[in-house]
This record gives C-alpha cells, sequence and structure tokens, in this order.
C-alpha cells in the first residue's frame, strides 16, 4: 500500500497530478496500489460494498450531497442487471473539477465504476463527459488501457453529452444514453429503478466515484480520518476570483476558505460576495469570508451548500447587478423549456432584473420578483428552477443596496466590465489551470 | 398513506381544466399553469380530485399515494 493510503492525510484523490497529461494506468496503480475487486458476483455481492461506503459517510459530489450508499442500495434493490454511470458532464460553468479528474487522473473514477459494477453485478460502465476533446481523449485512453489490461468485463463505454447546464440531471443523462435528447424527465420511474435501457441504473458524479475507489482500497476508516462528522473525507473544489492561481484543489471538509485564498496565492483585490456551490448555489456576503469555512454544516446558517465544490470569489471592482441580470437571463436559456412555470418564471425574472439594472423597473419591482421566485420555486421536473430562484434570491438579498441603486440611478460604470462569472464560450480573463496543491 | 395531487409539469399544457374542477386544491399562476396545493386530498373532495384528472385532456394531473 502506499504511504498516500496510509497516511490519510492530502492529496488524496490528486495525488501524482501532472499538467504534463493524463496519468497511465501504471501510474495510477503505483500511486494507488492495486485495486482489491472481488472477482465472483455473489448473491448479495453488494452488501459489503454498502456497508463499508455507508460507514464511510460519503456523499455524492455531483450537487444534491445524497448519500451514496443509500443510492447504491436502490440499485441493488431494485430489480434486473443494473447499470453503472459515471456522470462527468459536468455543465456547471463555474466547476472543473469533474473534467479535471477525468482529464488527467481518468483511472480514479474508473476504479470506482469498477469496485462499484463488481458488487451490482453490473457488466456495463458508461462514462459520460464533455464535448471537451482533451476531456474525450484521455478518457478513451485510459478505457482502451484497462480493457487491454483487464479485458472487457465489464464492458466500458465512452459517451458524449452536449454541454447543457441540465445534461447531467440524472434523468436527462438517462433519456440521452437511451437515444433521447439530454432534457430530464417526468419521474418516477427514477434511473435507479428504470434507467439505461430499462435496467437499474447507478448514475453517479466522477468525483464521488473516485472517492469509492480509494474507500475499497483504504477502507472506511481512512475515509473518516479527515473531514467533519457529518461531511467526512476530502473534496474537490474549483476555486475562481481575484487570486494568483485560480483552479481545482482538493480540501479537507470544513477547511477555512482563508486557507483555501492562501493556497491559491492570496487575493489581488477585495472581495464582495462568495458564490458557493454554483449557479444553484447562495451567494454570502463578502464581509463573511474570513468566517467561512467550507463544509455543508457551516455553509448552511447562510443556506448554502459546498454543491459541486464551487467556490466564486466576486471582486469588488464587478457590478453584482449586472453579473446578476447576465445570471439570470442564462439560467432562463438554459431551461430545457419543458414546463411552463420554469420556462415563464425564469424568462420572467430575468426580464424583470435586466429593467431593474437599467432604471426602468415599475414600482414594487422588489415584491414582484419575490412573488415571481416563490411562484417559480418547485414547479418544474427538476429541480432547475428551484436551483436558479435560490440563487437570485440570494443575490437580491446580498446586493440590496446595489439593486435599490441601480433601480434609481440606472447603469454603473461597472456595468460595462467584461462578466467575472464564467459562461461556456465566453473568453474570460481567468485561468483555466490545474492546480495540484490542498 | 395520503393521497396528493401531482401535475407532470411537461406534459401540462395550461389548459386549466383541473382549477375549474378543483378550486379547493389548484390555483393557476401567472401563465395559466396549475399550482397545487400539496396538502392531502381531504375525504370531501377526492370525487371532485378524481374528477379533475380524469378531465385532463393532457393526463398531466396525477393523484399520488406518497407516505408521509
Ligand atoms: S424544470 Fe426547466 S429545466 Fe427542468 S425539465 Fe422542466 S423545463 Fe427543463
Ligand atoms: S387540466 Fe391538465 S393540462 Fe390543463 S392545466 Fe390542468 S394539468 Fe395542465
Amino acid at each position: 500500500m502506499s504511504e498516500n493510503g496510509s497516511s490519510g492525510g492530502l492529496p488524496r484523490l490528486l495525488a501524482g497530478i501532472s499538467p504534463s497529461g493524463a496519468l497511465t494506468f501504471d501510474q495510477h496503480l503505483e500511486i494507488h496500489g492495486e485495486l482489491p475487486v472481488s472477482r465472483r458476483r455473489e448473491r448479495n455481492g453488494s452488501a459489503a460494498l454498502i456497508d463499508q461506503i455507508e460507514r464511510a459517510g460519503l456523499l455524492g459530489r455531483g450537487g444534491a450531497s445524497f448519500p451514496t450508499a443509500l443510492k447504491l442500495r436502490a440499485v441493488a434493490s431494485a430489480r434486473g442487471r443494473p447499470v453503472v454511470v459515471i456522470n462527468a458532464a459536468e455543465g456547471e460553468p463555474a466547476s472543473l473539477k469533474d473534467r479535471t479528474l477525468i482529464q488527467s487522473l481518468p483511472h480514479l473514477a474508473l476504479d470506482g465504476a469498477t469496485v462499484a459494477a463488481a458488487a451490482l453485478g453490473a457488466e456495463e460502465i458508461i462514462l459520460c463527459v464533455g464535448s471537451r476533446r482533451s476531456v474525450f481523449d484521455s478518457a478513451a485512453q485510459a478505457i482502451g488501457e484497462r480493457q487491454q489490461l483487464l479485458g472487457s468485463s465489464p464492458r466500458l463505454r465512452l459517451a458524449q453529452v452536449p454541454d447543457r447546464y441540465v445534461s447531467g440531471q440524472e434523468s436527462a443523462l438517462v433519456n440521452h444514453l437511451n437515444g433521447g435528447e439530454a432534457k430530464p424527465t417526468f419521474t418516477p420511474p427514477m434511473p435507479f429503478q428504470s434507467g439505461v435501457r430499462g435496467c437499474p441504473t447507478l448514475v453517479s458524479n466522477a468525483e464521488t466515484f473516485a472517492h469509492i475507489g480509494l474507500i475499497a482500497r483504504h477502507g472506511p476508516e481512512w475515509f473518516r480520518s479527515i473531514g467533519t462528522a457529518s461531511q467526512p473525507g476530502s473534496a474537490l473544489v474549483t476555486l475562481t476570483g481575484p487570486l494568483a492561481y485560480p483552479g481545482v484543489y482538493e480540501i479537507e471538509h470544513g477547511t477555512s476558505l482563508a486557507s483555501l485564498i492562501d493556497a491559491a496565492g492570496g487575493l489581488s483585490s477585495r472581495v464582495s460576495a462568495v458564490l458557493c456551490g454554483g449557479y444553484s448555489g447562495v451567494w454570502i456576503d463578502g464581509g463573511q469570508l474570513d468566517a467561512l469555512s467550507l463544509s455543508n454544516e457551516d455553509l448552511a446558517p447562510y443556506g448554502g451548500s459546498l454543491g459541486p465544490g464551487v467556490v466564486l470569489l466576486l471582486s469588488e471592482q464587478a457590478c453584482p447587478v449586472s453579473e446578476t441580470a447576465r445570471l439570470a437571463r442564462w439560467l432562463a436559456s438554459e431551461s430545457t423549456r419543458q414546463c411552463g412555470p420554469c420556462i415563464h418564471g425564469l424568462d420572467t425574472i430575468a426580464t424583470v432584473i435586466e429593467r431593474v439594472r437599467v432604471a426602468k423597473g415599475e414600482r414594487g419591482s422588489g415584491q414582484h420578483l419575490a412573488r415571481l421566485v416563490s411562484m417559480t420555486r418547485g414547479r418544474g421536473a427538476c429541480a432547475h428552477p428551484d436551483g436558479a430562484v435560490n440563487v437570485l434570491a440570494s443575490a437580491f438579498e446580498v446586493f440590496s443596496e446595489e439593486f435599490v441603486s441601480h433601480s434609481r440611478y440606472g447603469r454603473c460604470e461597472a456595468c460595462e466590465l467584461p462578466p467575472e462569472l464564467p459562461y461556456p464560450g465566453v473568453r474570460q480573463a481567468r485561468a483555466d489551470t490545474l492546480v495540484p496543491a490542498g | 398513506m395520503a393521497d396528493r395531487i401531482r401535475v407532470n409539469p411537461i406534459t401540462c399544457e395550461a389548459h386549466g381544466m383541473c382549477a375549474e374542477l378543483l378550486p379547493e386544491m389548484i390555483t393557476l399562476d401567472d401563465w395559466g399553469y396549475p399550482i397545487v396545493d400539496g396538502r392531502p386530498v381531504p375525504r370531501e373532495l377526492v370525487e371532485h380530485a378524481r374528477r379533475a384528472v380524469k378531465s385532463c385532456p393532457k393526463f398531466a394531473l396525477l393523484i399520488e399515494d406518497k407516505r408521509d
């Protein structure tokens, strides 16, 4: 067993990451050791793994923090031969961790999926990635390596998913893999009941699988030796903002934001607010910067969570009203336009915000927005409208002074600055580098 | 055990029939889409609820048996 494995410290996932290319299977095994996979698929073969994952307390890393053991158990107890899907679609524009994992350390997630497939008796693993060439190529290469060394059981398949915000939603992913559009479907049935080709399907985030692979090697106690009691282990965080080294970091849950900022070379400008959890997360006032710790329980008092591990620092130069107006319009444009309340709710909210920004709002726009938020929340087939109104409602609160000022005086000078919030296809003053630090 | 009303927002096309047949539990939003009251359907409304479900031209309204 490697030193990295026995000590339990950081880095765990990012151990050995290299900017010059993906780790090969050999290099990966050298760092992490052999993968203990039971070859026999006994009846109830899943019980041991589920027990291990439950004791580890692993929570899903796609954003919802759902206990992975519960998901495994649901798939294991459904009828039929399961399919395992690694979700690295990463439609969240402020997140780079899943593409980092697949691009630089592709065998971590494949390990976890292999362990899960063996335990569940699945014969097929599907790795879903976005459209980035470098990520796709690295995934294809890793799959090739494994097939050569391990044979073709389970089958490994690579699938490309459209780069849309909602594409990685579980039912959308399943629908896409079944030949439909990458749009959410009405549930039930949930993917664990009827997913790919109608089989019970385990869809989990790439980072979640990466942790499963390490827990299978080192055990639940090792996993729990860092992190918090309710959120054990480490997490990948995409840190963006006015920093010397923005990028993907591995942190221990509960780490202070200040220490992460230090690791990223410190701030090059003052920060007006922190967006935690990505574009369905919450804004927290920059005044809290030094008090914030990165775990769901630490962020809960602010109504937030770490979500998919996104921490975005907005500089004081940026106009928060412009940033919010753009975010609202983008979120509306990412509706899959299947559900009336999502289409109309998000569109109307974006329109009202834009009118406020340019001081063309009606009187009572604040109340109007609050009403639209509650009218939209909880009314779609997926959680997109809920996440969207939550992040926007938190912006109204945190940036209330700026909104009032815009509603009176309209555009400000900072409105003309390029966006600080990243959007796909929009050029950005943002380093897209991978930083192997912890 | 409690029966609750749910809308399939993907198939619903805002015909609004449901709100006419079950105004006690369904109102319409600004765009004509139903907002359902998430409480269990009270006994005296069960018949009306069933009728609303049957009358939806898109089969978008359902009664779900959800445990509390
Ligand atoms: S809620 Fe919005 S994003 Fe989700 S399925 Fe409906 S239309 Fe698409
Ligand atoms: S009757 Fe059916 S289609 Fe019409 S609003 Fe009600 S649920 Fe939607």
